[in-house]
């Protein structure tokens, strides 16, 4: 055999792999035309009237659609958007708004519009969650859950259509917070011609999956578990320099978005895991945003078993842990210590509310006067999944074991699989458990409501079974009236009536995270609402 | 001949019949409903659930509803996946090419490379350059391919950066799925540099080929080695030296041909081994392949799915077993009857 061949052969082959394998990364500038966001997970469906999750949300209000208005990223204030202005009546019922002129709508291959944006489609966009009776009420299902749990529909007595740019919407009663409402992700404006066209087709449902907005973005194709895909909106009213392209790539693991973002295959991630935030603050590319979630961990008593059903023993547990050592070891810093069930990010937040604090002595003393001898056992329940308010809910029932051993409980952790596990605190199995609460909006009724009235037992998220007359009275009354300063003084009640009966200890909120390149310019974070691309470039 | 093609074809169809029967059976086996697990579809009312059962049959004996099912299969209609609610014909006809592209790819590369250093080291056995060649062989025989992609994703793309670490090709190219092929969909696709994604795809593909390629490369250099040295012990090669022909000449005209007859029919054997892993290597590079795909839905509990999907690879795998099988047939018909049970 000659060797003079395989020599050649071999030369030839570690080229033509080099080739491949060896080069640097692409740097061409087509890779600068587009921005991909690696997202947690699929969008229920293109329009956030219909679902509150923060999935869709971020996946459309900001790039797909526009609002009357909207927040500003820096200061939260409410600024106009495609109302240019506003003027609300003195008795505060009427609201007129002057729209923009010369918005237009995106033009893609399922539509093409004739027409800019006019009073027609505010009309339209309000007036489909509104109006039982409207044609677009039911398509989708009929349920928009983000105006139902605040009321609007009943509270709004009309919306009138002046002249072509200019609209009024007049209340039944006073609510200081509805330009606020206007405002977030979900009060987003559709497309009335869009709508008409596609109720002509018999097919009017596709408004809500391929959906036509005024947004900086427009869709382009979706496939589900794989990706989203926008096109720039040239004609976009606002004229920001934007990214041609924006891409979600559907990656469910937070572990590969990780690794994603760091080899540069995506540009921006959402929610890194907690433990993996060290990482992205230990290179210099990375830029992490921090977002104040909407959520709460708790410690939860079967207040139906005694010694639990005694709100001194309840008390004795929560002064036996110590709240900021949990945190630490849990949360690794990312989380802030919850003294209510509500976090600072909502308006009714109080931040002088009573809190527990580390008292080990005290803990053992009303365990004796309540009869509790050293010796006695009881359960804590560890949820087995990973939840961004309690990343590691095993970890923390092992921290609080220790202390209660402290003060001479002996506490067994229990876990099932998470299914099994939910079944059995339905049924009420529990002497404790470690558990949270993802909230959909910042409405305080979202919070109290479902984690602790008489009502919530049998739909299974009163984890501490306890009902409470006075409670539901308070949580009702709130309801009744549009006063913030009213509804935040009922909720302090509340917040005291817990604190003296503590049928769960309120543990930590955690915070949500974004991370990006620094190659992305423009990216601001919006503290209370879905990620924005109008106004991102890249630049390699 | 006409009896051999006859034997495989009859071979063929009754096992694709027995993993049908084992498929259908599945429907029963999955927990759940049966109709749920064989359509994919959850009725919504009893109107629903009758006309379906009707449509396929449920009311009869098992043998009319399986003779029913092989119809359904072989009219494509697979039913839908659970979780996305797409017709799984669709979805295994984006995922399975995916699949076999990338084993084809390191197929090429481990024959391209194994083959010839195997010829090599079976020339120079029992030399010092053969006894490296056939260590480092083995060594990279002996690697499992979940921990050599892992490797290579530490080292390549999270440490130097050289290689992305999911997928297929960069998303902003907008590529659509014709052949389900990816380097063909480049070259079909429209309104693109083809030369950058060929180049950004060829990127993508490196890692995950070469996970795979290196372990099927050390399987064909053993293979090959030990063939040559098995010729070179037969008496024409002493009686070709003895007529003094060259070690060139003796390797051209007899050594290599006769070398290659043996390894075919392992190289058969090598294809299971290969689709499994290009099957493990998928799910760490996001590959949108049939095994991520499986994978997925095992999580999801996907149980349609799962039936038409493992239907799906087994198919595959028997058909090329076969196809290789039949093909050593023809180019070697001296082989008796029991080499048939290598299938």
């Amino acid at each position: 055999m000659q060797p003079g061949i395989v020599r050649r052969w071999v030369v030839m082959l570690t080229t033509a792999l080099c080739v491949v394998a060896c080069s640097e990364r692409p740097q061409d500038p087509f890779y600068e035309s587009g921005i991909i966001y690696c997202s947690e997970s699929n969008p229920v469906n293109f329009n956030p009237q219909l679902d509150t999750s923060g999935t869709t949300a971020d996946a459309t209000s900001h790039q797909v659609y526009g609002r009357l208005l909207d927040f500003a990223a820096d200061s939260g204030r409410i600024v106009p958007s495609l109302a240019s202005s506003w003027k609300v009546s003195a008795d505060g019922l009427t609201y007129t708004f002057q729209l923009r002129k010369g918005v237009s709508f995106h033009t893609t291959d399922y539509f093409t519009p004739s027409r800019p944006f006019n009073a027609d489609d505010v009309l339209f966009s309000i007036n489909r969650w509104r109006l039982p009776t409207h044609p677009y009420h039911g398509v989708s299902g009929g349920r928009y859950p983000y105006f139902e749990s605040l009321g609007l529909a009943e509270n709004i007595a009309a919306v009138n259509r002046v002249n072509g740019y200019r609209i009024e919407i007049i209340l039944n009663r006073r609510d200081s917070s509805f330009l606020a409402n206007l405002a977030t992700d979900f009060s987003i404006i559709l497309s009335a011609e869009y709508a008409q066209h596609l109720q002509n087709m018999g097919t009017p449902e596709r408004i809500d999956h391929y959906p036509i907005g005024t947004g900086p973005y427009k869709f382009n194709s979706y496939r589900k578990d794989h990706f989203i895909r926008y096109q720039r909106h040239d004609e976009h009213w606002q004229n920001q320099p934007s990214a041609a392209r924006l891409i979600y790539d559907i990656t469910p693991k937070s572990s590969l978005r990780l690794a994603k973002l760091i080899t540069g295959e995506c540009d921006a991630i959402a929610f890194p895991a907690q433990t993996e935030l060290d990482i992205i603050r230990e290179r210099e590319n990375l830029l992490l945003a921090e977002k104040p979630g909407l959520n709460i961990g708790f410690w939860a008593f079967n207040t139906q078993r005694p010694p639990f059903d005694n709100p001194d023993v309840r008390r004795a547990l929560a002064f036996a842990i110590d709240k900021n050592t949990l945190l630490e070891a849990v949360y690794f810093g990312s989380a802030s210590r919850a003294k209510t069930l509500l976090p600072a990010a909502s308006w009714a937040y109080q931040g002088d509310a009573d809190d527990t604090a580390y008292n080990p002595v005290l803990a053992r003393k009303l365990l004796d006067d309540a009869g509790i001898e050293p010796g006695f056992t009881m359960t804590i329940w560890a949820m087995p999944v990973e939840r961004a308010y309690n990343p590691n809910a095993a970890k923390m029932a092992e921290l609080i074991q220790r202390y209660l051993a402290d003060v001479g409980i002996r506490a067994t952790i229990v876990s099932y699989d998470w299914t099994t596990f939910r079944r059995h605190l339905r049924e009420g199995l529990h002497d404790s458990v470690l558990i949270g609460w993802s909230a959909d909006n910042g409405d305080p009724d979202n919070f109290y409501r479902p984690l602790l009235s008489c009502g919530a037992i049998p739909s299974g998220t009163n984890r501490a079974m306890w009902c409470n007359e006075d409670y539901d009275e308070l949580l009702n009354e709130a309801l009744q009236t549009e006063d913030i300063v009213r509804r935040k003084a009922i909720y302090q009640q509340v917040n005291r009536l817990l604190y003296e009966r503590l049928p769960l200890v309120p543990l930590a909120h955690a915070y949500r995270y974004r991370a990006y390149r620094d190659e992305l310019d423009g990216m601001l974070i919006n503290p209370y609402g879905g990620v924005r691309f109008g106004g991102v470039t890249k630049a390699l | 001949m006409i009896n051999v093609l006859t034997r495989y074809l009859t071979l063929f169809v009754l096992t694709l019949l027995v993993l049908a029967a084992l498929s259908f059976s599945l429907a029963y086996l999955f927990p759940g409903d049966v109709l749920t697990n064989l359509t994919g579809l959850t009725p919504q009312n009893d109107m629903q659930r009758e006309a379906l059962a009707r449509q396929y049959k449920l009311d009869q004996p098992y043998v009319v509803q399986f003779y029913h099912y092989l119809g359904q299969l072989l009219s494509g209609n697979w039913g839908h996946s659970f979780i996305s609610g797409l017709p799984l014909r669709e979805e295994i006809g984006i995922a399975m090419p995916a699949t076999i592209e990338l084993a084809t790819y390191a197929m090429l590369i481990a024959l391209i490379v194994g083959v010839p250093v195997g010829y090599y080291a079976g020339m120079r056995s029992y030399t010092p350059i053969d006894h490296t060649i056939n260590s480092v062989s083995l060594f990279s025989y002996s690697f499992p391919v979940f921990w050599l992609a892992l490797l290579f994703i530490l080292v390549f793309s999270l440490e130097l950066g050289i290689a992305p670490l999911s997928g297929r090709v960069s998303l902003l190219f907008d590529i659509p799925d014709a052949t389900g092929f990816i380097l063909l969909d480049i070259l079909l696709a429209e309104d693109i540099d083809k030369g950058l994604a060929l180049s950004d795809a060829l990127h993508h593909m490196a890692l995950p080929t070469l996970a795979i390629a290196i372990i099927t490369t050390a399987a064909m250099i053993r293979m090959t080695r030990r063939s040559v040295i098995d010729v070179l012990g037969r008496p024409y090669i002493t009686a070709a030296r003895s007529r003094g022909l060259s070690r060139w000449q003796i390797f051209s005209r007899h050594i290599v041909r006769n070398a290659l007859l043996p390894i075919l029919p392992l190289m058969a054997i090598q294809i299971t081994t290969l689709i499994t892993n290009a099957m493990i290597v998928e799910t760490l590079f996001s590959w949108p392949g049939i095994g991520n795909w499986l994978i997925q839905a095992i999580y999801q509990r996907d149980y349609p799915a799962l039936r038409v999907g493992m239907l799906a690879v087994s198919t595959l795998v028997i058909t090329l077993t076969i196809l290789v099988d039949l093909f050593n047939r023809l180019i070697d018909p001296s082989r008796e009857k029991y080499e048939r049970a290598t299938v």
